[in-house]
Formats: C-alpha cells, structure tokens, sequence
C-alpha cells in the first residue's frame, strides 16, 4: 500500500505560512501589550487570547460568515485581490493565523516584559531609534520566547481541526491537511491510510513539543543564573 | 516572497483538474468510476465526500466543486433555483436502505426491522436526517414500522452516510441502517451482513447530479456524459445504484 503524503505536507505548509505570519504580527502587537499604558488594553488582550477558549466552530461558524463570499471580508478579497477566502489554502491561512495567534503572542508578550526596562532606556540615551532598539537590544534578548512562538504556533497549526473542518471542505491539496484526512480516512474505513496520518502527526508533535522544553532549559539557564 | 508563494502555490501550481462534491454513499464506487475515466483522460479528478446537505452548504458558500452528485434530487434543484449550475440536474440513480449489522455482533439483520427492539442492540446508527438525505429515508421508515419512537434512545447519529457505517463496521452501534450502496462494498460485505429495507416504507430516493458554473464546465460536461456510459454504469449498477425507470425520458 503506497501512502499518500499530499495532506501532511499540506499541514506544513499551512503552518510554515501560518507561523511566519504570525511572527511578523505578533511582534509589533506583542511589543505593544508589553509597553502600552492604554487603558483599554485588558480588552485586547482578551480578544487576543478567545481563540484559547472559544470552540473552533464558533470560530469557524464566524470566519464562513466574514469570509464567504458575501461576506464583507471575502467579497473584498475577491474584487481586489481574486482571492477565494473559504474553501482554499488562502482561507485556511487566514483562519489558523487568528486561530494560532494567542500562541505567538502570549510567549513574545511574556519575552518582551521579562526584559529590564532600563535596558531599552539606555538604547533610547544613546540616541539609538526605536526600531533599532526593537532588532539589536529587545529580541536578540528574549530568543527563547520568540522560539517557543514559534513552535507553539506551528504545533497548534498543525493540531487544528473544527475550524478546518468548517470553512476548508477537504479538496485534496488545497484544504484537505492531515487532521482532515484522518478523519475522511476512517469514514472511508481506510483504517490503514488513517492510521499513517495520525502515526505521522503524533511523532511530529510530541518531536516538537519535545523540543520547547529543551530548548527552554537550555537557553533560559544561563539566562536565570 | 516566501509567505507569498506558501499562500499561492496551492492554487495556481496545480495543473489541471476537475473537483467533484459526491454524496458519502457514492465512497466505494466512484473511487472506481474515476479510476475508470483517468484511463481515458488527462484531467486529474479530486473527489470530497460529505452529506449531501453539508456539500450543498459549502456550494452555497462558494466551494469550487464542479460537479455535484448528490444523493437525492432535491439539493440539485435548489442550486439551479439559485442560479448556481450551468445545467439542469440529471437523475443518476435511485437510492436504497438496508438494515446492516456485523457478522460477529450476534444479531441476525435477516429477522427484519423488528430486531432493533431486541434487547442486545444498544445502539442503532442512522445518518443525520437534518441534512443527509439517507438519514431522511431511514426515518421515514422506522416511522412507517412504528419503530421510530420506541427506538429513540437507542438512536446515535453519523455525520454522513458513510460515517453511520463506519459506527456499525467498528461494532459501536449493533445495527445500523445504511444506503445499499455502501452495504456492497467489499469492505462492508466482508465483515456484516444487509436486509434491504423495502421501498416502499419511504420515499423514493431519486439521486441527481449537476454541473456547476464555473470555469472548467466543459471538461466536467465530459465527465458527465462518461457517467452515462456502458461501462460506468456497470459500476453504478454493482453498487445497487440503478437508474430510475424514467431514465429513457430524460436522456431524449
């Protein structure tokens, strides 16, 4: 029996993207909840973290709504841009992006705020500009919070379902990623072909895992000492 | 420029192909169906399972499928009230029930409908009747044998056809009440067994498909037609999917 390695791949790539996303998001958000005085920021931040809590389908349910193409966000999408925002690979990123973004900024926010204040004052003394600042003091000093962002937000990519299962519909290559075709899989008493996805994803995932907590104590050793 | 061609690619590197939405009873023999017509073809055909009422909803959200087989007429003709499809639906089938159960569950399906009353059957699966349409017929018949109230704490739910035989397969529910189609496949035949549930306990279940708008409608017409031919009906035909009676009227 030959396995067919389309769905995992796809699952990389959509959290290769979704990752990479989320990085460039999250660090001028997670650096702003960090610094920010204003007075309303309990707010943002519980809407950052919802995805934690709310049921994918909720999420999903809403997405389909805002993305579908008479929906305000997908109607734009396919005038400006010709970009089908559900049903496509395109879509999925935009979903795992909010769906993942509590796990890339919980970690950078918490990087930003472990880091002494007088540390950026000092920059700012020596005249040095905020974003410069932000790329040689601020993250070259919390690599460990930006690593386990990143793992995290690719794990949790990896580990989406609900929300794939309602705005994705499975098409091969384009929607249908591994947690997908598991599920497809075993409804097709393809128990086989299931099985090989789900061994595939639990070694990724425990490797993965395995890895925020090495690299957690190696690289905050040296840091707490 | 990376995230760029992450986002794309999916789209725009794959070559051609043809993306066909099909009703969960069809599982086994359109995988053959289409093995059959990349014989012959070029095009690369995907295939989406899913209950008929959920794959309606998705086309309705703009799902790009360009065929739809549906497992009854009615989703069909919803979406060329709607101005969805480049055709009118055509009929492809008519859909059976059966009463299927393991071999090893020591239950004897042959009894008729009456064994969901037995005391050893825990669980009886039907298919979702809110939005898959085998789901609809099994309801309509348990009604008609008087069973559907007394049986209703039994009752669990698949999500699609296919997934309410994947509950009686894995032994979760002891019978299960499933589309004919899905009771011939080698790997159902292999492990239960199946009594037809007679026809006339509920409506007739006439299956349509229907070409949907969108860029690829020749090559989809193509595929259509090829579903008319000998050689795929054959396969139709192994499956328990017969064509209505009125066929000759409609090919005219």
């Amino acid at each position: 029996m030959s396995y067919d390695f389309g769905p995992i791949l796809l699952t990389f790539r959509l959290a290769s993207a979704t990752t990479a996303i989320l990085l460039i998001l999250g660090i001028p958000l997670a650096s702003w909840l960090a610094f920010t005085r204003f007075k309303l920021k309990a707010v943002i931040e519980t809407v950052v973290s919802m995805p934690l809590v709310l049921p994918p389908t909720v999420i999903g349910f809403y997405l389909l709504l805002v993305l579908g193409h008479n929906g305000p966000v997908g109607r734009l999408a396919e005038q400006l841009l010709d970009l089908k925002l559900v049903f496509s690979f395109a879509g999925l990123v935009v979903a795992s992006v909010l769906y993942s973004l509590p796990f890339m900024v919980h970690p950078l926010q918490a990087g930003f705020q472990g880091i002494p204040y007088s540390l950026v004052e000092a920059s700012y003394v020596l005249g040095k500009s905020r974003i410069h600042t932000l790329f040689r003091v601020l993250l070259p000093n919390m690599i460990p919070a930006i690593l386990t962002g990143i793992v995290l937000s690719f794990a949790h990519t990896i580990g989406e379902f609900g929300v794939v299962l309602m705005i994705g519909g499975s098409i091969p290559g384009e929607t249908r990623v591994a947690s997908i075709a598991i599920y497809d899989e075993v409804q097709a008493l393809n128990y086989g072909e299931a099985n090989f996805h789900a061994l595939v994803l639990f070694a990724v995932t425990f490797a993965i895992l395995l890895m925020v907590y090495f690299v957690n104590k190696k690289l905050l050793k040296p840091l707490k000492e | 420029m990376m995230i760029a061609f992450l986002l794309f690619c999916g789209t725009v590197c794959a070559g051609e192909k043809l993306t066909i939405a099909a009703a969960s009873d069809l599982q086994f023999v359109m995988k053959e169906v289409v093995s059959l017509y990349r014989q012959r073809s070029e095009t690369d055909i995907q295939v989406v399972y899913g209950s008929s009422g959920n794959l309606f909803s998705q086309i309705k959200a703009g799902a790009p499928y360009d065929l739809f087989f549906s497992a009854d007429s009615a989703y069909p003709k919803l979406l060329k009230k709607e101005g969805m499809t480049a055709d009118s639906p055509k009929p492809y089938a008519t859909g059976r029930i059966v009463l299927w159960s393991r071999k090893d569950s020591g239950i004897s399906v042959k009894k008729g409908m009456k064994v969901l009353l037995d005391p050893k059957v825990k669980k009886i699966a039907i298919a979702n009747p809110r939005h898959a349409p085998y789901g609809k017929r099994a309801r309509e018949s348990l009604k008609y044998y008087g069973l559907w109230e007394k049986i209703q704490g039994k009752i669990v739910l698949g999500e699609n056809i296919s997934q309410t035989a994947q509950f009686v397969h894995t032994g979760n529910a002891q019978v299960g009440i499933i589309a004919l189609s899905l009771a011939l496949a080698p790997e159902m035949k292999k492990e239960g067994a199946y009594l037809l549930i007679p026809a006339r306990s509920h409506k007739p279940q006439e299956q349509s498909f229907v070409i949907l708008k969108g860029v690829k409608t020749e090559e989809a017409y193509r595929f259509a037609e090829f579903t008319k031919s000998k050689e795929a009906r054959r396969l139709f035909k192994i499956y328990g999917l017969s064509l209505p009676a009125k066929e000759k009227d409609l090919s005219r």
